[in-house]
């Protein structure tokens, strides 16, 4: 190991890994704030539920990195040229939301039919069985899954470093070839990785935890 | 009562005109008349898949009949008459509607995420918008009528199925309903705990209030009810005072439903 280049490189590599985790929370808030209306249309009747169908289908189908290439490259013909890190954000939001929005429909049809009707019957509309009744009980079936994707979203921000978005694999990239030490940089980086997507982890297998205990009172009432 | 009445009767809080209702190939309401006097106490019976709380959901609009329609105080249940024409209710509509009617339901259906005095306070101060200052101690009250004022910030999951069943009640009463439906309401519960809850709908009757009770507790209805249903096969078969409709019915198929029923219940007690 040349730890004295390494040691050099660390404020960049710090900078860099500073860059991955604004990446990957702008794209998760976009995935998150996107992927409730998606839910809920997808759930409803009618176009907008065809529609939502159609963009969840299509961004599963799609890979990540086409979606990349053609929100940093393909727009530009339109005259819409966007910096290599919002491409980035944007793309895995727009990706994500379609992966979080089925997380929330399957936390949402989680809860009881019963639940429903009995808001129904106090007089609540709609939007009101929703927020005060349905979504408060989705959300601790939600949190986990909505974790692991997390977890997954900081891994996937490395794909950003092929249209050269600012970002921790990028630099790697750059500095590995730049001393010719491969090995030094990609291990040092993975490990990078891991120590910032380890607290995501342990907070995820605790919200898991959780969210079983409350299965099993469930069960018990 | 299978001629419906030709002259309309205004009086009636709750009326069924012909209902009709099936599920695909299945009809599970054929031509159901029924009405409900304000302050009348109407126990349905009848055994399992006789459409009973099929037509309870009808009345509350959480079914949609096929054939026939539900009126509620002369209004429409689940349509209104715009410009000459019947068209769906809106969402707004169909809250407003249900504003007035109160449900209990076999499982309980407590919001698990809030303690009894939340679920009690709900209603009102997310529907009605009443201040938390005001509906607190309309939800205290409530709890105490309920004999459950010591369990007000419990969770559901450490109240028994009787306590739940209470405190479901409590909520809906808490909406000031005009009519109180019963759906199975100790029908989950185990035998000592069904007891608790009968005692507060025995209550809500004496005070006046108009139910629809779909029961399996012949006691219950014969005490408490001012009429009875019985129902088979999607149709009301026969309908009187309790005392004549249990101690004579008429009707050959509620003979043998009482006979299987009292057989049941005199074998549960023998020693």
């Amino acid at each position: 190991m040349s730890w004295n280049i390494l040691a050099d490189s660390m404020p960049q590599l710090l900078q860099a890994a500073l860059s991955t985790l604004q990446m990957t929370g702008l794209a998760f808030l976009i995935a998150a704030v996107l992927g409730l209306p998606l839910a809920l249309a997808r759930m409803g009747p009618g176009l907008p539920g065809v529609l939502a169908l159609g963009y969840i289908e299509t961004m599963r189908g799609v890979p990540q990195l086409a979606l990349l290439f053609l929100i940093y490259f393909g727009l530009v013909p339109l005259g819409i040229a966007l910096r290599a890190f919002d491409a980035a954000v944007i793309g895995l939001g727009l990706s994500g939301a379609a992966y979080l929005a089925e997380v929330y429909r399957a936390g949402v049809q989680g809860v009881e039919p019963g639940q429903i009707e009995a808001a129904q019957m106090i007089g609540m509309r709609r939007r009101a069985v929703l927020r005060h009744v349905v979504l408060p009980q989705a959300w601790p079936a939600v949190l986990p899954p909505m974790g692991n994707y997390l977890v997954a979203l900081l891994k996937d921000t490395s794909i950003a470093s092929i249209i050269s978005a600012p970002e921790l694999m990028l630099r790697a990239r750059d500095l590995s070839s730049e001393y010719f030490l491969p090995m030094d940089y990609y291990l040092l980086v993975g490990g990078m990785y891991l120590v910032m997507a380890w607290p995501l982890m342990q907070g995820t297998r605790m919200l898991e935890r959780r969210a079983a205990r409350g299965r099993l009172q469930g069960e018990v009432r | 009562m299978s001629d419906p009445p030709l002259v309309p009767r205004p009086e009636a809080l709750v009326r069924a005109v012909r209902v009709g209702k099936r599920f695909g190939e299945t009809e599970v309401l054929r031509d159901v008349d029924l009405s409900v006097q304000p302050g009348e106490v109407l126990a349905i019976i009848g055994p399992s898949g006789s459409g009973k709380t099929t037509l309870l959901r009808c009345i509350a609009h959480l079914e949609h009949p096929t054939s026939g329609h539900v009126e509620i105080a002369g209004e429409r249940v689940g349509a209104v008459l715009d410009r000459g024409h019947l068209r769906p209710m809106s969402d707004r509509e169909i809250a407003r509607l249900r504003q007035g009617i109160g449900m209990v339901f076999q499982r309980f259906n407590l919001f698990p995420h809030l303690t009894a005095i939340e679920n009690v306070m709900l209603g009102p101060v997310q529907v009605l918008r009443r201040h938390r200052s005001e509906a607190e101690p309309l939800a205290r009250e409530l709890l105490r009528k309920v004999g459950l004022a010591h369990k007000a910030d419990s969770y559901p999951e450490r109240l028994s199925g009787g306590q739940q069943q209470r405190v479901a009640i409590a909520r809906s009463l808490a909406m000031q309903p005009r009519l109180m439906l019963f759906d199975e309401a100790t029908s989950a519960l185990d035998p000592e705990l069904i007891g608790e809850v009968l005692a507060v709908m025995r209550d809500l009757a004496r005070d006046g209030m108009t139910m629809l009770v779909v029961t399996h507790e012949m006691g219950f209805a014969e005490d408490v009810a001012d009429r009875v249903v019985f129902m088979d096969h999607g149709r009301v078969v026969e309908e009187g005072p309790p005392r004549e409709l249990f101690r004579a019915p008429s009707h050959a198929r509620t003979q043998a439903f009482l006979r299987a029923v009292i057989d049941r219940q005199a074998m549960a007690e023998a020693p």
